[in-house]
């Protein structure tokens, strides 16, 4: 299978979820018997270019143009469409990023393709490719096939492949080969302006070695205090998943997930977090999970190590006693 | 402004799901349904709009019949009117044919902004704005924190990763996908709700809009997911769950 991989950059940085998905590439082309082709877009990006080249695949595309500088959806959906029909590619796999949402759709239905975005993984299973994606909030996984012609489009979730076990280039390096795309100014009905961040984070949770982390089960905003007190008494802090500070119950630097925060604590527990993977992205990396959950089915039970099916409103004051004892 | 502001229902989120024989889809026979949450945001942004530069706002559903009732909640809200996109399989289409058949109803309508949920609680695949403006010929912007009329176009607010956030601006007729957390959805008025009853809601047959059914992906099977991790079920009475937990965490896992 002919694979071309769309790596992302902002500013010459890598996103590093590029190399998730160019460990998932190379391994389907090794099943396949294929070739990979990677693609660096942007503008000045020739150093990065250089180094992907460094990585096991056969060529490295380097697709440059003073409109691709500053994203916008048009320039690169124009802009990668030439580069597919160029390369005419079986196969295009992009890391799922909110850059990625954002124009692959169109690019595919530009070319009257579909995209199966937000895999978490794959099988390759009698010479056919089956991706996995999640459904209904993780609660179910759905096996999904491509239909008639290529070029087929899909993207990986962040997380769902190590991007450590990314093979090196056996022969030193690949070929790097520029690729010219026409773009005129007209074309691009977006005006990025600027970038920043919002005003500087009042507490740091990837510090905190403990997090007791809430989700739509704590019910109401006068709750989550009960959590606020298991916390202190963990030596931790409070933190949620994206519907609690959506609905302003607790302030948006407090989110845990692939919109908020990463966070890797010794310790994460997790109340009525029914644990979705925008927000498993987000704490799966901690070194022990524990999750309170009144639905046994929850996704989170999938990542957690102790498990706690029940009611948290019986189970939390309960810990908060037992903790108060010493 | 003319606004149209498309509206899922999905199954609701403590409904227990479980999965047909052979894994095609849900068992939708004895669930409750509800518009799915992201929608909402979009809805309500579409209505500040309305209240702040006049206009109309128009809310559109594809599905089954079961459907009109998320409509009937989005005029109880300040819709002005509805179109129901009636399917009662459209759960087979995929994310394109979904979007075709979508833009193909509206069409006509010829809206100054398509408002999105950021994606859909029961698919997820968060494709639907994107499509839609490609389908339409619509410059589109994503993840929107929010919005501000500027002349003929719009300053927009994205989220990025990570803490990012970025300003666009992009000339109307456009699409938007709306973030969830942009605003806080309203609730329906008593007043609200009577005067809903009189308003209209056009119903569509998705096949007499003559698009192809042909899709581009499919579902094989829909399961439950496999574990990743063998996790340690505790239980008893609530005393000896906590109990029990905080041994565990102390001496076995010594993360306390």
């Amino acid at each position: 299978m002919k694979i071309l991989l769309i790596t992302e950059q902002r500013e010459r940085k890598w996103n590093h979820v590029s190399f998730e998905t160019l460990a998932a590439a190379q391994q389907i082309v090794q099943q396949t018997k294929g070739s990979l082709s990677a693609v660096v877009i942007g503008k000045g990006v020739a150093g990065l270019t250089d180094e992907l080249a460094g990585f096991q695949l056969d060529e490295a595309l380097l697709v440059e143009h003073d409109l691709l500088d500053k994203y916008t959806p048009d320039g690169f959906s124009i802009a990668l469409r030439q580069v597919i029909e160029s390369a005419k590619p079986d196969l295009v796999l992009l890391p799922h990023t909110y850059q990625v949402r954002d124009f692959a759709p169109k690019l595919a239905a530009s070319m009257g393709k579909g995209m199966i975005g937000d895999c978490v993984g794959y099988r390759y299973e009698n010479n056919k490719l089956i991706f996995v994606r999640q459904m209904f909030q993780g609660r179910t996984s759905a096996d999904v096939v491509f239909t008639g012609e290529g070029p087929w489009i899909a993207s990986f979730q962040a997380g769902s492949f190590r991007a450590d076990i990314a093979a090196k280039n056996a022969s030193g390096k690949a070929a790097v080969k520029p690729v010219s795309v026409e773009l005129k100014a007209e074309q691009i009905r977006t005006k990025p302006l600027e970038l920043f961040r919002e005003a500087k984070q009042a507490v740091d949770l990837t510090q905190a070695p403990v997090l007791v982390s809430v989700g739509r089960g704590i019910k109401a905003p006068e709750n989550i205090a009960l959590a606020e007190k298991l916390a202190k008494l963990m030596g931790g802090e409070v933190s949620a998943s994206r519907p609690i500070c959506d609905e302003g119950w607790l302030p948006m630097d407090r989110q845990i997930g692939s919109s908020g925060q990463t966070v890797a604590p010794k310790l994460y527990l997790a109340l009525g977090i029914s644990g979705a993977i925008q927000h498993v992205v987000g704490m799966k990396a901690a070194r022990t999970i524990a999750a309170i959950n009144k639905d046994a089915n929850a996704p989170i039970f999938e990542v957690a190590d102790y498990g706690v099916v029940g009611d948290l409103f019986e189970i939390v004051p309960a810990m908060i006693e037992e903790l108060e004892k010493k | 402004m003319k606004i149209g502001v498309f509206v899922k229902q999905v199954p609701a989120k403590d409904a227990p799901l479980t999965i047909v024989e052979g894994g095609a889809w849900i068992r939708e026979n004895d669930i409750s349904f509800e518009t799915n949450e992201p929608d909402t945001y979009a809805l309500e942004e579409a209505l500040r709009l309305k209240e702040k530069h006049q206009g109309e706002v128009v809310a559109i559903s594809m599905g089954p019949e079961r459907a009109k009732q998320t409509i009937k909640e989005a005029l109880a809200k300040g819709a002005d009117r509805g179109i129901h996109i009636l399917d009662a399989e459209f759960y087979k289409l995929g994310p394109l044919a979904s979007a075709r058949s979508l833009a193909a109803a509206i069409k006509a309508e010829n809206f100054d902004l398509i408002l999105t949920g950021l994606q859909s609680d029961d698919h997820g695949f968060g494709q639907t704005g994107v499509l839609l403006a490609e389908l339409l010929g619509r410059p589109h912007a994503t993840i929107i924190m929010a919005i501000e009329v500027i002349g003929t176009g719009l300053k927009l607010k994205r989220e990025l990763e990570a803490g990012w956030f970025q300003w666009v601006e992009i000339p109307l007729p456009a699409v938007l996908s709306i973030q969830s957390g942009i605003n806080k959805p309203r609730y329906a008025t008593l007043k609200g709700i009577m005067a809903a009853k009189k308003k209209e809601i056009a119903t569509v047959d998705r096949k007499s809009l003559g698009v192809s059914d042909a899709s581009t992906q499919h579902i094989e099977r829909i399961y439950v997911p496999q574990k990743t991790k063998k996790t340690e079920f505790i239980t008893g009475q609530p005393k000896e769950i906590a109990a029990k937990l905080i041994e565990k965490l102390r001496h076995e896992a010594r993360v306390l």
